[in-house]
């Protein structure tokens, strides 16, 4: 008797709407908000519970077929691009919440719950989770998991992996386990961290219990203007040296502020080089003392404006244009390309002269939006890709901005992950013999190396191909005698 | 001293033999087993980098905890976890090792909460380094939180990078007489009310509750809940996190029990409760230590003993799945192939 194919197998434990094995069934799983990277998968499975999930797993592992898991599709690195030869893997249709603990200050959700929703159910408890990526309204606990999400008040409330307690996770054997728990802490090993901002290598999450933040009773956001970006940078530090963790410290350059005011008319300065928006949070009192100290800081540093939201209506205004600050560039350019490094804040000035530099070198525009509080650049690279060599242009344009961020100190990625977008660029930060770790480490969880390949992690081989291996110790690695695989 | 390290690795893996990662030894009562030529982190010792405005501050492995506390407080600054000591000259190595957090960890966070970076060299005299010394850092698995109470079983950890939080403005502890089971309710309940708590222990049948925070907030959660001042309230929270008192001083043996914060009340066993009812300190002996180990499992968390008992991870590796378990094997053999350095933190459960 001729052995099951993996249609058959998987179409024996999935219902019928929940396998797409027809080209024009799979077009919208493609790609996801790295659009740039397109393909189609083997098939798309889309379970309806873990069960059902566990049974996709153990029938890939068993025909030795890859799983690429896919959330919402809103990641911005290619994270979640299917593999031609691979299973895509979509936690959609997992989407309830199945139990809220308002005394605790937990939820319990399943991967497919969007991020938004969880604190839409809690509203009522005077709660709500904390971290808050642009994308919120669409992208799903499950992706923020899997790529350590961050957002606009993560600086205060931390990121992804500060406020998960427990997950669920499936193995590419199909085996279930739980990591962390009810508790802060559990034995062993911490691997709900490692799996936390591991980008669908490890395992796949069904269950996350997330940690539930009380709701400051009040929110103020002030927005100052400086004559400089160095100034605006200068005035961050000091912020910060005054002993202040503000609720959100955002800075846009004036390409990001004119591009915004043309597009949601937040009301920002456009004779300014460079705004700062900082927000304070908490009870009344606390909010008033906080943006006396604030708009003083801030007036002393050089601000050549400030104002101070009067209402909710106004805060959200303010708000609104730093929000919609990808949307906005996309409106005044076809197409952009956004970075995400993170470098120690004092090298900002040198960062964005040279970005200035490279806008030059490459012949494209770029608006510089900013998590000043925690390093986090996004620059936004304008191209148009239906230019010749602009988009090879703005490739390479990002590729100088991150190694900038890793020579200066800083790092590739703070928030959207490598995926495949910043795959080369990993030879650069890592060494060898630290990559190499890495891939051990996915070896424990995922023997055969199923999960997700070819993204987050690249071998050695690749790297070599790249060319650009980290320097160690001012001489270049050697590449002859690298285990290559 | 890396260059040396290194060598006596390499040395020692090629013999066969262990070596003890060891600081100032003040941690020692938590780790069972600690053989072989020791390696004295204290030889790796100061502070490489420390820029306040930056929020950042760059350790090497065997700097006193203490100087590290003392520089960051001079910059009004501090490490936010509120890690106790247990001994003069604890490391930062031997902190981060062993991965213990104190009073404050319920509300701001713990050890692997604040690492943002970490170098380690490991079993195979390879110097590594994860993460990084910025805030927001998502390139590659996060190694350098899996370091975080991996008690020297994957290598030498070098140097740390944290994440630092200004000192609060202002700070009170209230005092309030009530059972255990109000006290967990209260806890629980100010803190989802929003009150500006960084500390919470029940002990002896009284609730220590400490806000912190800009003045205004601190003093109005102050009038809401009442209860009485308590005038030495630096010391008391720093004894009771360095387990100086009476409650630790008179137990015989001593078990931790991390479990949901709202997890009813032990009625038969002397209990002391922190972490806003996260974290309970039960004196149990050898006939009892299954109850409550059953009992924490029920409560979504799990117990082992911390002090005067037989092994202190043995207990708590139970409630790990056999899958877990071998990746945890599967782990410690990539870094630590010859075994070099000290097993698995899961006691005799998982050999």
């Amino acid at each position: 008797m001729k052995a099951p194919t993996l249609f058959e197998e998987l179409a024996n434990v999935l219902p019928r709407d929940c396998l797409k094995i027809a080209d024009e069934d799979m077009r919208p799983y493609e790609c996801d908000g790295l659009s740039m990277y397109r393909a189609l998968p083997k098939c798309v499975a889309l379970p309806e519970d873990e069960k059902q999930l566990a049974e996709v797993m153990r029938i890939c592992h068993a025909h030795r077929v890859p799983v690429v898991a896919r959330g919402a599709g809103t990641g911005l690195s290619g994270g979640a691009m299917p593999d031609p030869n691979a299973v895509l893997l979509s936690t959609a249709k997992m989407m309830k919440i199945i139990s809220v603990d308002p005394l605790a200050c937990t939820a319990r959700v399943q991967p497919g719950v969007r991020n938004l929703a969880i604190s839409e159910a809690v509203v009522h408890h005077g709660l709500y989770y904390a971290p808050d990526p642009s994308s919120q309204i669409a992208c799903t606990i499950g992706g923020n998991v899997a790529e350590n999400s961050g957002g606009v008040h993560c600086l205060k409330y931390g990121l992804t992996v500060h406020n998960i307690r427990k997950l669920r996770v499936v193995l590419m054997t199909g085996e279930i386990v739980t990591l962390g728990g009810d508790g802060l802490d559990s034995p062993g090993y911490d691997l709900l961290t490692l799996m936390i901002g591991s980008e669908g290598l490890l395992g796949i999450v069904t269950e996350v219990t997330v940690k539930l933040t009380p709701k400051p009773k009040l929110a103020q956001v002030a927005m100052a203007s400086f004559a400089s970006v160095e100034t605006a940078g200068a005035a961050v530090g000091e912020i910060i040296a005054a002993g202040i963790i503000p609720g959100g410290l955002e800075m846009m350059d004036q390409i990001a502020t004119e591009a915004v005011e043309g597009f949601v008319h937040a009301g920002y300065d456009l004779s300014a080089a460079a705004i700062l928006l900082c927000e304070s949070d908490g009870t009344p009192d606390e909010v008033a003392d906080e943006m006396a100290r604030v708009s003083e800081v801030l007036r002393k540093a050089g601000a050549t404006d400030i104002k101070v939201s009067n209402n909710e209506a106004e805060r959200l205004r303010y708000w609104s244009g730093r929000k919609n600050a990808f949307p906005a560039t996309g409106r005044i350019s076809p197409d952009y390309y956004c970075m995400d490094g993170t470098i120690p804040r004092r090298e900002l000035p040198r960062v964005l002269n040279e970005i200035a530099r490279l806008s030059e070198k490459y012949g494209l525009r770029c608006a510089n939006v900013f998590h000043a509080g925690d390093g986090n650049l996004h620059p936004l690279i304008m191209f148009d890709a239906n230019v010749e060599g602009e988009l090879q242009r703005a490739e390479d344009f990002g590729a100088d901005i991150l190694e900038l961020c890793v020579e200066v100190g800083g790092t590739i990625t703070g928030e959207h992950g490598v995926g495949i977008e910043k795959i080369n660029q990993m030879c650069v930060q890592f060494s060898p013999k630290e990559l190499t770790r890495m891939h051990e480490i996915k070896h424990a969880f995922d023997e055969h190396a199923l999960l997700n390949p070819g993204k987050a992690v690249p071998t050695l081989h690749r790297c070599a191909e790249f060319g650009r291996m980290k320097v160690s110790q001012g001489k270049p690695m050697p590449f002859a005698d690298l285990e290559r695989f | 001293m890396i260059d040396l390290w290194q060598q006596q690795i390499k040395a020692a893996a090629a013999k066969g033999e262990k070596l003890a990662i060891k600081g100032s030894g003040s941690k020692l009562f938590l780790s069972p087993t600690h053989e072989g030529a020791a390696l004295d982190t204290r030889a790796h010792s100061g502070i490489v980098e420390y820029d306040p405005k930056e929020l950042v501050i760059v350790v090497k492995c065997g700097t006193a905890l203490a100087e590290v506390e003392k520089a960051m407080a001079d910059a009004g600054q501090m490490l936010a976890f509120e890690p106790p000591h247990f001994g003069e000259g604890a490391t930062i190595g031997g902190m981060v090792a062993t991965g213990v957090s104190g009073p404050r960890r319920a509300y701001a966070g713990a050890v692997r909460d604040f690492v943002l970076g970490a170098k380690v060299i490991d079993g195979k005299g390879d110097h590594l380094s994860f993460g990084g010394k910025v805030m927001k850092n998502v390139a590659g698995f996060d190694v350098s939180r899996l370091l975080v109470g991996s008690f020297g079983s994957l290598g030498v950890i070098t140097e740390v990078a944290f994440k630092c939080l200004p000192l609060p403005k202002a700070e009170a502890t209230r005092v309030f007489e009530m059972d255990s089971a109000t006290a967990i309710e209260a806890m629980n309940r100010w803190y989802a009310e929003a009150d500006p708590i960084t500390a919470t222990t029940w002990v002896d049948g009284e609730l220590y509750v400490r806000f912190a925070g800009a003045a205004p907030a601190v003093n109005s959660a102050v009038q809401k809940r009442g209860g009485e001042a308590l005038a030495n309230d630096l010391d008391w929270w720093r004894d009771w996190r360095e387990q100086r008192h009476a409650f630790f001083a008179n137990a015989k043996e001593l078990h931790r029990m991390s479990c949901k914060s709202t997890a009813p009340v032990l009625d038969d066993m002397a209990t002391a409760i922190e972490w806003g009812g996260a974290l309970r300190w039960v004196e149990a002996d050898e006939a009892n230590a299954a109850k409550l180990r059953y009992q924490a499992s029920r409560a979504g968390g799990y117990a082992s003993v911390w002090r005067g008992g037989a092994s202190t991870h043995a207990s708590a590796a139970q409630s790990l799945s056999e899958p877990l378990k071998e990746i945890h094997a599967k782990l410690k053999t990539s870094f630590d192939p010859y075994n070099v350095f000290a097993p698995l933190p899961l006691g005799e459960v998982a050999r």
